[in-house]
């Protein structure tokens, strides 16, 4: 599933916008707000449901080779979290949906967990 | 990429306790340095995350430390020393799930007793030594086969 289909299931507002990545397929999701489990159960090219907003979430992503991130609850990061997500090229999105709808729409479409993919 | 390393490569990071802003930057700065050397992308993402989770203990329980780094063709060695509380009962640390973070922390998303079953997950040796009142200093090797 591409980062266009899965912005327009979560009616998600692009904050940080895609830039090579647009075009590379998601297999698997990941909702999460506690750090060490994106890192325990870590899978490259997976997209990050969460509703922690602060800068070391992209530092997260970026080790766990998380390739997105989605915040639910219309949730907006700082300035400090955008101007990282930039550098290190990881989309940002926000969805007026909570972590269980987020992630009950994707599952609906077919994407699964990143233990289950 | 074929592996370019020539001996060992070694360097080091300050890490600052309470320091959330900057927090993995010296974990994100030595995969950059595995990445710029060859080294496979499975043992870059093992070496990391052991790393970051390191780190992040530093940052969260520790006034500071030191991350060392050591890198062979044949495996990236990780010393991280910090002035910390030390740890009263290494076994109960090790198990999944058993945290003693403060609550500002675990809103933070950190301090789910996850990190150091994470590093030794992800480890190949995995050494930790601690003094109550004093530090610990944990000792990790990720081999590269």
């Amino acid at each position: 599933m591409t980062l266009a289909e899965i912005s327009e299931i979560l009616d998600a507002l692009s904050i940080v916008s895609p830039e090579e990545t647009d075009d590379v397929p998601f297999h698997s999701v990941c909702s999460a707000d506690l750090m060490s489990d994106v890192l325990y159960y870590h899978a490259p090219n997976s997209l990050l449901i969460t509703g922690l907003t602060q800068p070391h979430v992209i530092r997260t992503a970026e080790i766990a080779g998380i390739k997105a991130i989605v915040f639910v609850l219309n949730k907006k990061p700082d300035a400090r979290t955008i101007e990282l997500a930039q550098q290190k090229k990881i989309p940002l999105f926000s969805t007026p949906y909570c972590t269980y709808t987020a992630s009950g729409k994707l599952y609906e479409a077919g994407l699964r967990s990143l233990r289950d993919a | 990429m074929p592996l370019n390393i020539d001996g060992c490569i070694e360097g080091s990071y300050q890490l600052i306790g309470g320091n959330f802003a900057t927090a993995g930057e010296a974990s994100t700065c030595l995969k950059l340095k595995l990445t710029e050397l060859g080294v496979a992308e499975t043992i870059i993402r093992r070496a990391s995350i052991a790393t970051f989770e390191a780190e992040m203990n530093v940052i969260i329980y520790a006034a500071a430390g030191w991350l060392h780094y050591y890198i062979t063709p044949h495996g990236i060695k990780i010393r991280i020393e910090d002035m910390g509380p030390g740890i009263e009962d290494i076994e109960l640390a090790m198990q999944e799930g058993f945290s003693t973070a403060p609550e500002w922390v675990r809103e933070l998303g950190w301090g789910a007793g996850m990190g150091l079953p994470n590093m030794k997950k992800n480890s190949d040796l995995f050494k930790i030594d601690t003094v109550v009142g004093e530090g610990t200093t944990v000792e990790m090797v990720i081999n590269i086969p």
